[in-house]
């Protein structure tokens, strides 16, 4: 009897070490990754708080000595950079808006109607993402050109909102699918039209991929360069990713403006990520029908 | 309350045809039970009297009002669904208000109403949980109170108990029965399940491949089934089905197959109909088959069968015989204590006996109430 006891004993002892292990090793894993995401931020970050005579420097350590946070000041009274600041965030969060308003509306029409063309559709939208964005530019440039956009909010907004689309629709149409038709049943029987069975059902439910698609057209116009060189001009003009370029100079690059810059705009986006995460819930519709 | 009428109502799906032709009058307060095989277009009825399917062909009215083209708000009906279709994100309370309140009906009355079918309901202490915290009975008794507040013209129940299980969809069956009576409304339910439409149907509508069988009350479509179909689908354990012919033996009426034979008395079918040498299959009950010679006179003589499987159910004993190569199922309420493999005599009840036209499948046996 003891010894069947010892014997349980050691083979929980020994599982229990092997869990243990199990755990630091993943755990070192994890911390490994993260530090490889979070250190080049650190290093800008570093850089930025650099004195000034000190930029361009082979010390590593986090914290520099004389640390100051006169780039930030700088780069804030002497340049554009507030400018170029709110010119993105107002072309990034009405790109975000028209995009997802667009998105949720097209998905929906592919999720729930038959309609000619419906297949052919979806499959020209995914063939879009395939094409490399270069490629885009010009028949991008020209299109914004003959409408008159140039150098304009609109022409900005336009662009964008429409290259994130095909990702978006898919996104929605995808989640869509998964919401039962019984609910928007109910909800026409209860006494809505279509239009306000997808407002009051199908809008709330979908907020974790609504969510997403917003997150994704809100990245993508934030941080977005090759399309705002062409349709922009003038630093008036300027979204954040081409005015932090005037800091390069032929011969001299102000670095710790650089930095600064680059730390500054990560803001918005960090705050739309912590709001937009409480969002993503998972089994938003459960409950609603016998699965 | 109102009535409702489907004229000459078809569904197609381009060429398949899923309702051809259906007329059917449904009175005020009436409770009428669609019952079905899957596929046989009860619930496209159904969906189609809600608004939720278009009309291919016919006319549906409600209270005398031509709803072919009204949309489902505009037709005052309300529907509970098989999977309960409660909004997920919304409370039990506004799941039961949400229609009232697309209405924009006044807050003192929503908050009345919603009490008041939540009192029916015994929904009260859980108005303020969503669905996900609900058990599927519950789920199912907002679905229903959903229903309730709004004080539609006509209730539409597309088979409710389906999902839940054999307990619950009893004290469900009760429930609904039990409000049936308190609202006295019209409703029409579909469900595939024969005893559903047994214990709450004032009437019973059996449909098969989009056709109506046969309409009447749930005792007349057990005692008088139309058809095979009904005779089959009403009714368990379901009925025995034996072919067979009939012959005019000695100026007497006689079925006979290869491997029984007894007389028709003259009460269920008579010679002067013109049925000798016609093929027909007669429908027995596994309840009116006994095993003991009781009552000469409404039974048949001896048919030896040998028994192959017995299960007993408790109150009752299920007894699977074979007769030459036909199968026949035996109810018996007496402990019966027989062997598999043994011999039998089996002894037909002609009381409740049914005889179809093999051809066309139609009833043409009387019935004697005895």
């Amino acid at each position: 009897m003891m010894k069947d006891k010892k014997i349980k004993n050691k083979a929980q002892a020994a599982r229990h070490r092997k869990e243990r292990l199990k755990y630091v090793l993943i755990h070192i894993c994890i911390i490994l990754f993260a530090f490889i995401c979070v250190y080049p931020l650190l290093r800008i970050f570093s850089v930025s708080i650099r004195p000034g005579d000190r930029v361009i420097s082979t010390d590593l350590s986090l914290w520099p000595s004389g640390a100051t946070f006169i780039s930030y000041v700088k780069l804030l009274k002497n340049t554009n950079f507030l400018i170029w600041l709110w010119n993105s965030l107002v072309i990034t969060v009405s790109t975000s808006f028209i995009g997802v308003s667009l998105a949720s509306t097209a998905a929906y029409a592919f999720s729930r109607f038959k309609f000619p063309g419906k297949k052919t559709g979806l499959i020209l939208l995914l063939s879009s993402q395939m094409i490399p964005a270069g490629m885009l530019i010009l028949p991008l440039f020209l299109m914004i050109m003959k409408l008159g956009l140039m150098n304009s909010y609109l022409g900005m907004i336009i662009a964008y909102s429409v290259s994130a689309l095909p990702f978006s629709i898919w996104i929605l149409k995808g989640y869509y699918d998964t919401i039962p038709r019984s609910l928007e049943e109910a909800a026409l029987v209860d006494g809505t039209s279509y239009p306000g069975s997808f407002w009051h059902i199908i809008l709330p439910l979908s907020t974790p991929a609504l969510s997403i698609a917003f997150l994704f057209n809100f990245t993508m116009a934030w941080n977005e360069y090759l399309i705002a060189r062409v349709v922009l001009f003038g630093s008036k003009q300027y979204t954040w990713t081409l005015g932090i370029f005037e800091l390069q100079g032929q011969y001299i690059t102000q670095w710790g403006m650089f930095a600064a810059g680059s730390m500054l705009v990560t803001i918005p986006v960090l705050i739309v990520f912590l709001y937009s995460s409480k969002w993503l819930i998972s089994g938003l519709t459960l409950g609603g029908v016998k699965g | 309350m109102a009535s409702v009428k489907f004229r000459d109502i078809e569904k197609k799906y381009g060429e398949v045809s899923v309702l051809k032709g259906i007329n059917l009058d449904i009175k005020d307060h009436e409770f009428v039970v669609v019952v079905g095989p899957s596929g046989c277009g009860k619930s496209t009825l159904l969906r189609m009297l809600a608004g939720l399917e278009e009309i291919t062909d016919g006319e549906m009215l409600i209270d005398s009002l031509l709803v072919n083209h009204l949309s489902p708000s505009e037709r005052e009906i309300a529907m509970v669904f098989q999977d309960y279709a409660l909004y997920p994100h919304m409370t039990v309370e506004e799941n039961m208000s949400f229609a009232l309140r697309l209405r924009k009906t006044n807050k003192t009355e929503i908050a009345d109403r919603v009490k008041e079918a939540a009192n029916i309901l015994k929904l009260n202490k859980f108005l303020k949980r969503t669905p996900k915290a609900l058990s599927g009975g519950q789920r199912q008794r907002v679905a229903i109170g959903r229903a309730i507040v709004r004080k539609p013209k006509v209730f539409l129940f597309d088979e409710p108990l389906s999902n839940l299980d054999a307990k619950l969809r009893e004290e469900m069956r009760v429930e609904i029965a039990k409000l049936q009576q308190s609202l006295n409304a019209t409703i029409i339910y579909v469900t595939h399940d024969q005893v559903e439409a047994m214990t709450l149907a004032s009437r019973i509508v059996v449909m098969n491949h989009g056709n109506i069988q046969q309409i009447g009350a749930p005792i007349e479509v057990y005692r008088k089934p139309a058809n095979i179909f009904v005779a089959g689908f009403i009714g368990s354990p379901t009925m025995n089905f034996i072919k067979g012919k009939l012959k005019n033996i000695d100026g007497r009426l006689v079925f006979e197959n290869s491997y029984m034979n007894f007389f028709i008395p003259s009460y269920l079918l008579n010679q002067s109909d013109g049925v000798e040498d016609r093929d027909v299959v007669i429908g027995i009950r596994p309840d009116d088959i006994s095993l003991e010679n009781k009552n000469a006179k409404h039974y048949t003589k001896q048919i030896d069968a040998v028994l192959e499987v017995s299960e007993l159910l408790g109150h009752r004993e299920n007894l699977y015989f074979k007769v030459g190569d036909i199968k026949i199922l035996a109810s018996v309420n007496v402990f019966s204590n027989k062997s598999p493999g043994s011999k039998v005599p089996l002894y037909f009840n002609y009381t409740n006996m049914h005889i179809f036209d093999a051809k066309d499948e139609k009833r043409i046996s009387t019935i004697k109430l005895v």
